[in-house]
């Protein structure tokens, strides 16, 4: 199926794929003498969940680094919303409508589930740090207001139970949960997650599953995900980009990847001359 | 016997209740569910007008008269609304334990024939989807919670919001209908069909009407003084017939305000916001709460614990005595004042029970140390006795007569008599009306007269007019040597201990006993943090060599205590293993109300069971699991057997 950037489509299960959010042109990315990635193309379309798989060091996290904006290829556009984004910094990214969970949780750990998904709402608040403080008048009723947005996020993550536990005392599962849980408070147009399963016994990977596809049904969230758990990716994702060495050797469905040779000769290891 | 009182009030029927209800106490919170971390709340007049929308929606989906409605899901409000509207309907109501895999949950709704189903949520609704391959009785499923449903077909499938939104507005057509339909239920009518768990066999449908449920809840309700103040908290399956009788039957009876915990994992969390004041809770409930209490105060600062330590011991000599109303001297009475204000007030507000007038337990025997526990903190901690086929109540201990080892007398109108072979009876107006599509064992249960075998072995205590309950009367045997075998005893006494959570004994026709225990991950995990001692999960912590010497030193106490009781002496227990994964209600080995299922435990763990007979020192086994969505897998486990040391009977008696 070949589509033009402002096509779109019904999947299978009946959710609308809409025209590209965004796009990556050929994208080179280097670190000194090493070249992280390497003349990299593809896009990311409206209300698709976009998987990046690849062995180890194939540039994935690099990759979403560049999505993110946080490193700024050397050669190469990337495109957003129809435009070519210039230079940005990390808020302008999240105002964007970009968010993200880290493949190393990076949560506060003091602070309560609460306080942290509350610091996802940060770019939708509007009053100042003082009238904050005060509590007072309009600062007031935005928390309120805030407070709502994250409380039914608490609720969709099935994550009652743990609203007022300091994250630092929390499992690994919830962390990751917790994690999502801020993303998804920003609500972004677009949900970078950096390995989302890493670490994750068989049923933790299944009810992580399940939030992702929800996210993307309820929301209409665009996801973009890195993953190492092969089987979670064919059956999560809409399309897949292969990474190699810094070289994309595949991108399609699920099932495209699956029967392409040079995949299996990245997973299943041919030598690299 | 049929107290004739209520149908001249025409309060017979549950939608009478609630019309009661609107009129007497209109304005006063009905229904309470946190949702978004904010406890909302539903009047009486505003849970009728629900009620009335999801009549009308059933309604006009073509419910018809003496349907049944089968309800899945967690305690929410709208759950239970859904069983009144049901009702109101003229069909009948039969929730089911949400947490029943598919294979279960196809059994019932194909012996009761369910048209219609309503489900809580997704993974509801995904089991019924499951089941319509094999039952074709459902046609439609109604959902409460919308979320992962979009993209279902819903050409056999509403939303509750939808299907009273339909309701409503099809009023003006249906209104007339729903009303007659409300006006001819009868008191005889069925007012609820429950599925019982049955530690034997498949689970059965018992039909209560709604004099059984009327005439019960009115007796209990009279018995410890319920009002329509009351404020209970509603966790226990929708399935459990306590669970129908607090939330439903007593509540609608009184006027009480039922409320709904956020999810099954904040329960401790709302029980404290919420403080009922009417409570009930299983034994195993009870346990846990003083385990983490005890791990908690280990934890805790010198001070702090040297204080718990001091009044507790003051609080275990006067405090219940302080709660009968028994005299205690002033002195006495002085400290405990003290200590209420140091210690007792709040572990009863940590424990969420600072407002409890009444609490209950019942379905297992509780530690006489446990039950004693709770009553010297002023907790009015009563034991009850009762059954599904009884609408839960048969006795009850009065205030100031309350103790561990006996359940108490009957309730007002409840007969019982103990049988020939010590088995107890009991006839009542709370009497089941039936086992659906199944005669015979209705018939075996229940004599022409209304006497039921409630299965149970027990006698009532001359002195006190209070009946005593040895052991399920099934499970009473003989061993091969002619003495009496009564498992459940020596299981007790095991389970007393806080780091047994469960045991089986086995003996009956062999010539001594074994048994196979579970040991209490939170008790024995925490055991194993202070110690550094380090596991990877249950079965690598079970294996642990200390904590076989500890389970072993725990036997051999119970084994000089059985030694003491002329009539069971047989039961010590000669050889144990511990399992090797905890007995599990989704393996089959429990009921889903956590009750052991011995044949089921004896087939499958055939295997340890010669072992531990054929003198062993260790079994090789591996045992099939079922995980939470129902696959299976399998585990294996190489387990040590020990031998215990038991008291010489025979030899005392010859010396004496």
């Amino acid at each position: 199926m070949v589509l033009d950037t402002g096509d779109s489509y019904v999947t299978a299960d009946g959710r609308t794929i809409g025209g590209v959010l965004m796009e990556m042109k050929n994208i080179t990315l280097k670190f000194g003498g090493v070249t992280a990635i390497k003349d990299i193309s593809f896009d990311i379309r409206e209300g698709e969940i976009r998987a990046i798989i690849g062995p180890n060091g194939a540039g994935k996290s690099s990759m979403l680094n560049v999505i993110s904006g946080f490193y700024k290829p050397q050669e190469g556009e990337v495109w957003f919303r129809g435009a070519v984004r210039g230079p940005v910094k990390p808020f302008q990214v999240a105002q964007e409508g970009i968010a993200r969970t880290f493949q190393n949780i990076a949560l506060f750990e003091g602070m309560s589930v609460l306080d942290n998904i509350m610091t996802g709402r940060l770019t939708h608040m509007k009053t100042n740090m003082v009238a904050q403080a005060m509590w007072w008048g309009a600062a007031e009723k935005e928390e309120n207001e805030n407070r709502e947005k994250v409380e039914r996020i608490i609720d969709f993550l099935e994550i009652q139970a743990i609203r007022k536990t300091p994250v630092g005392r929390l499992p690994y599962g919830l962390k990751k949960r917790v994690e999502l849980a801020r993303a998804l408070a920003a609500e972004p147009m677009l949900l970078l997650l950096d390995e989302p399963m890493a670490g994750m016994n068989v049923e933790e990977k299944e009810d992580m599953s399940r939030f992702i596809l929800d996210v993307n049904d309820e929301f209409g969230t665009t996801i973009a995900l890195i993953e190492h758990d092969m089987g979670v990716v064919m059956d999560l994702s809409d399309r897949v980009v292969v990474m190699d060495y810094g070289k994309k050797i595949g991108d399609g469905t699920p099932d495209e990847v699956r029967s392409n040779q040079a995949v299996i000769d990245a997973y299943l290891g041919v030598s690299h001359d | 016997m049929t107290g004739t009182q209520n149908q001249v009030d025409d309060l017979i029927s549950i939608p009478a209740l609630l019309a009661r209800n609107v009129r007497d106490f209109g304005d006063q919170d009905a229904f309470r569910e946190k949702e978004f971390g904010i406890w909302q709340s539903w009047t009486w007049s505003e849970v009728a007008e629900e009620i009335e929308a999801m009549a009308l929606g059933l309604a006009g989906l073509g419910l018809a008269k003496g349907d049944h409605v089968a309800i899945i899901g967690r305690n929410r409000p709208k759950l239970y609304w859904a069983m009144v509207a049901a009702e109101k309907c003229g069909a009948i109501p039969v929730p089911l334990y949400q947490d029943a895999v598919a294979e279960e949950m196809a059994y019932v709704l194909e012996h009761c024939g369910a048209r219609f189903v309503i489900c809580g949520d997704q993974e509801q609704v995904d089991k019924v989807i499951e089941c319509q391959e094999k039952v074709s009785s459902v046609e439609h499923v109604v959902y409460y919670d919308p979320r992962g449903l979009r993209k279902y077909d819903h050409s056999k499938m509403t939303s509750l919001e939808g299907m009273m939104a339909s309701g409503r507005a099809a009023e003006a057509s249906l209104r007339a209908d729903l009303k007659a339909r409300e006006a001819a239920l009868t008191y005889d009518d069925t007012c609820v069909m429950l599925y019982t768990s049955g530690t034997t066999g498949r689970p059965k449908g018992v039909v209560l009407s709604n004099r059984n449920i009327i005439e019960a809840s009115k007796a209990s309700s009279e018995f410890d003084s319920l009002t329509h103040d009351e404020q209970i908290l509603a966790y226990l399956p929708m399935a459990w017939v306590g669970d129908f009788i607090f939330s439903v039957g007593q509540s609608f009876w009184n006027g009480f305000c039922v409320n709904c915990p956020e999810r099954a994992m904040t329960m401790y969390e709302n029980l404290h916001e919420i403080g009922p004041t009417y409570f009930f809770a299983p034994p195993r409930y009870f346990e846990e709460r003083i385990t983490i209490l005890t791990i908690r105060m280990e934890d805790a600062g010198r001070l702090k614990r040297n204080m718990f330590k001091y009044f507790m011991a003051h609080a275990r000599e006067v405090g219940p005595d302080i709660l009968d109303g028994k005299p205690v001297g002033g002195w006495d009475r002085f400290k405990y004042w003290l200590g209420n204000i140091c210690v007792y007030g709040p572990l009863r507000s940590r424990a969420g029970m600072s407002h409890v007038r009444v609490a209950y337990t019942a379905g297992e025997a509780i530690g006489p140390e446990i039950f004693d526990f709770w009553r010297s903190l002023g907790i009015n901690l009563k034991q009850l006795y009762g059954q599904t086929e009884a609408s839960v109540f048969i006795t009850n201990q009065p205030d100031s007569e309350v103790r561990s080892d006996t359940v108490g007398v009957p309730i007002p109108g409840v007969e019982i008599k103990i049988g020939d072979n010590g088995e107890v009876y009991y006839r009542s107006p709370g009497t089941f009306v039936e086992y659906y599509k199944n005669p015979e064992s209705t018939a075996s249960t229940k004599d022409p007269e209304g006497w039921v075998a409630t299965g149970d072995a027990g006698f009532i205590e001359e002195s006190s007019g209070h009946l005593r309950i040895i052991d399920r009367a099934k499970d009473v045997a003989k061993l091969s040597t002619g003495q009496m075998f009564a498992p459940k005893y020596v299981e007790n006494k095991l389970k007393f201990y806080p780091n047994i959570l469960e045991a089986v004994v086995i003996g009956a026709g062999r010539d001594h006993c074994c048994a196979m225990v579970n040991i209490d991950l939170t008790a024995v995990g925490n055991w194993a943090e202070r110690n550094n001692i380090a596991y990877g999960s249950y079965q690598e912590l079970a294996a642990h060599p200390q904590v076989y010497q500890t389970v072993q030193e725990h036997i051999e106490e119970v084994n000089r205590s059985v030694a003491q009781d002329e009539m069971l002496n047989g039961c010590q227990i000669h050889r144990f293993l511990v399992l090797h994964k905890q007995l599990d209600a989704d393996d089959g080995e429990l009921t889903r109300t956590m009750k052991v299922r011995r044949a089921v435990i004896n087939d499958k763990f055939g295997d340890l069971v010669d072992a531990l007979y054929d003198g062993s020192k260790e079994i090789y086994t591996e045992t099939e699991v079922t995980y939470e969505d129902g696959r299976k897998g399998k585990i294996t486990a190489t387990l040590e057997i020990r031998d215990a040391a038991v008291q010489p009977v025979g030899q005392r008696m010859a010396a004496e």
